[in-house]
Order: C-alpha cells, then structure tokens, then sequence
C-alpha cells in the first residue's frame, strides 16, 4: 500500500530524513562551514551559501578559489560547473514529482529544493507514496534535510565540535555508501548500463579533464548506457 | 581577507549562477515528453553522472579518506552492501556496518 494522505506521507517523509539523509547533511555541511569560517565569510553567508547553493561541490568549490584569491569570474564559474548535474537531473526529476500543469514558478521552486540526497532518495520511495501526494512528500523531505544542512553550516562555522579522527572518517564515508545503497536499487535497463558506464569513465575523466570530468562522465557514460540499452532491447531478445 | 561586500556578492553570484542549470533544466523539462527518448537519454546522463561522483568519492577521494588504502575501503563497501541485503535493504544498517567497518579497519590498517 502506498502511503497516501497528507499525515502519513508528511510522517514518511520526516522518517525517511531522519533514517539518516538529515544526518548526513548535518555533518557533510559541518565540513563546509567549518572551511567557510576558515576563509573568511560570515555565518550569514556560509548559510546562505548552502541554501541558494544548495550543492557541496559548488559551495566547496567557491570556498576554495575564494581563499586562493581568485577573480569573481573564476569563483563563480567553476562553483557552477562543479554544480552543472543539476541540470540534467531536475529534467529527469520533475516529470516524477506527477504534477501536471504546475506553474512556472512552482516548478522554479521545486528545481531550488533539489539535492542529490532529494534526487536519490525520492526516486527510490516515490513508487511508495501516492501520485497525487508525491510533491508533499519531496517537499517535507528536502525541507528538512535542507534544515538539516543549514545547522550543520552553522555548527561548523562555529567550530562547536571536536570528534576524533576516526569518527570523523566513519563520518564522511557515510555519504557516498548512502548513495551507493540508494541507487542500488535503481530500475530500467539503460540507467543500469548508464551507471555502470559512469563509474569506468570518471576515472579516465578524472585524470584527463579534472575540472569537467562529471560533465564528460554524464553525456558519454549516459550516452553509452543508453544506446546499449536500445541496442539490447533492439537486438538481445532475438 | 576580501571585503565583506566582495563576499556577499561571491555567494549570491555562485548561488545564481547554480539556479541557472536548474532553471535551464525547468525550460528544458516543460518542453519535452516525459515518455520520449530525449527525456531517457537525460536521465541517463544524471545517472552516469551521479554514479560517476559517488564512484570517485568511494575509489579517488579528495577528503580524509584518501588516507585509508583502497582495499580497506573496497572491503568496507562489500561489507556496506552485505548488512543492506541481508537486513532486508535497510540503509541504516548497510551505511552503520560499512562506516564503522571502515573505522576499525583503518585503525587496525591506517
């Protein structure tokens, strides 16, 4: 049964951030507001940087160019393309979120809450919500773990945490094995293959063009995967 | 130490260059088929992508994890996937054994 009526799914929603998502962004964020502090912006600033930013690399990237002096241009150009994903997934996102007819600027919103914690996790769960309560159910999930991240800014900028170094690194392995499971799960043949192809081709893009590798690792991992599926579906069953 | 001024026109500036692919990937989204295959074709590049960040954050990472040999974090991994699948595709417990796995090997190996 899935979980349907503005109660259950703003209880679905508030658990499955609080399972862990919200954690992990607590603490990933610590790490930049930490690293914000150290640069020299303000907390209202490394707050806001997480809310409009709304993207780790970007806000690291900004963070980092920033205190290697570098011209606004550069700044701002590299935190953009260290945030360029985002494109292709709000487009493979909202059709998901079923709301058909949704204003412009409603679906402008939308694409400003998405993460790649939202991304991963509604994708996986949205086939146990109901259609019709599928936005409530992003909505309550982004909004929280975006809180979530916001106090984590905060925390970190503050520099109210001392943990040890190996908690710290059981820490920061929590995030990519959260969606390594995640996205385990991920049906379709050609997202299968995509996958798949990603993760070979970043490691050549990494080393040949590490400033656009996951643009590159995108369109021809993407590409790959989805022509092979085509293929298969054209060809396999033969 | 830049300007304070300098600093709130640096995030606000990186915050609207970001809205820029999201609001690109809203005009791109209102104009195609959802059901077509320039819509799977995009999803396919999000996936690839988004795999290929996780892959380089588990196998080539910047952070503190750089310093934990490659087996131990591959042997980590394994053991993250074995108390999903095994706890019934529980998160919580794949990400709890896999980090704290990690935590003891590294100290055991680092």
């Amino acid at each position: 049964m899935p979980a349907s009526g503005n109660r259950a799914v703003i209880h679905k929603a508030l658990l499955d951030a609080l399972s862990l998502p919200a954690f992990i962004l607590l603490f990933t964020m610590m790490g930049f507001g930490s690293l914000a502090q150290s640069t020299g912006f303000e907390a209202g600033m490394a707050a806001l940087a997480t809310l409009l930013i709304w993207g780790l690399p970007g806000q690291l990237a900004m963070v980092e160019l920033t205190a290697t002096g570098q011209g606004l241009v550069a700044i701002v150009f590299a935190c953009s393309l260290a945030n360029a994903r985002f494109m292709p997934m709000v487009v493979s996102f909202v059709p998901a979120l079923a709301r058909g007819g949704a204003s412009l600027w409603r679906q402008l919103l939308d694409a400003q809450l998405l993460s790649i914690n939202s991304w991963a996790m509604c994708l996986r769960e949205f086939p146990r919500v109901d259609p019709a309560f599928r936005h409530l159910y992003y909505v309550t999930f982004a909004g929280s773990i975006m809180s979530a991240a916001v106090v984590g800014t905060l925390v970190g900028f503050y520099g109210a945490f001392f943990l040890p170094g190996v908690v710290v690194l059981g820490l920061i392995f929590t995030s990519p094995l959260f969606f390594a499971l995640v996205l385990s799960a991920t049906r379709g043949l050609e997202e299968r293959l995509s996958m798949l192809a990603g993760c070979a081709i970043v490691v050549i893009a990494h080393r040949l063009l590490p400033s656009v590798d996951l643009l590159v690792t995108g369109l021809v991992g993407g590409s790959l995967g989805f022509a092979a599926g085509r293929w298969w579906r054209r060809h396999g069953r033969d | 130490m830049a300007g304070t001024e300098y600093l709130w026109l640096v995030v606000l500036s990186c915050g609207a260059a970001t809205f820029l692919w999201r609001g690109l990937g809203v005009l791109v989204v209102r104009r195609i088929d959802p059901d077509g295959a320039f819509f799977k074709w995009v999803a396919c590049v999000s996936y690839a992508m988004v795999a290929g960040l996780i892959f380089r954050m588990l196998a080539m990472p910047e952070s503190e994890l750089a310093g934990v040999p490659l087996a131990v974090r591959t042997a980590a991994v394994g053991i993250a996937f074995a108390a999903y699948f095994l706890f019934g595709r529980r998160l919580l417990a794949g990400v709890l054994a896999g980090s704290l796995s990690l935590a003891t090997m590294a100290q055991w190996f680092g």
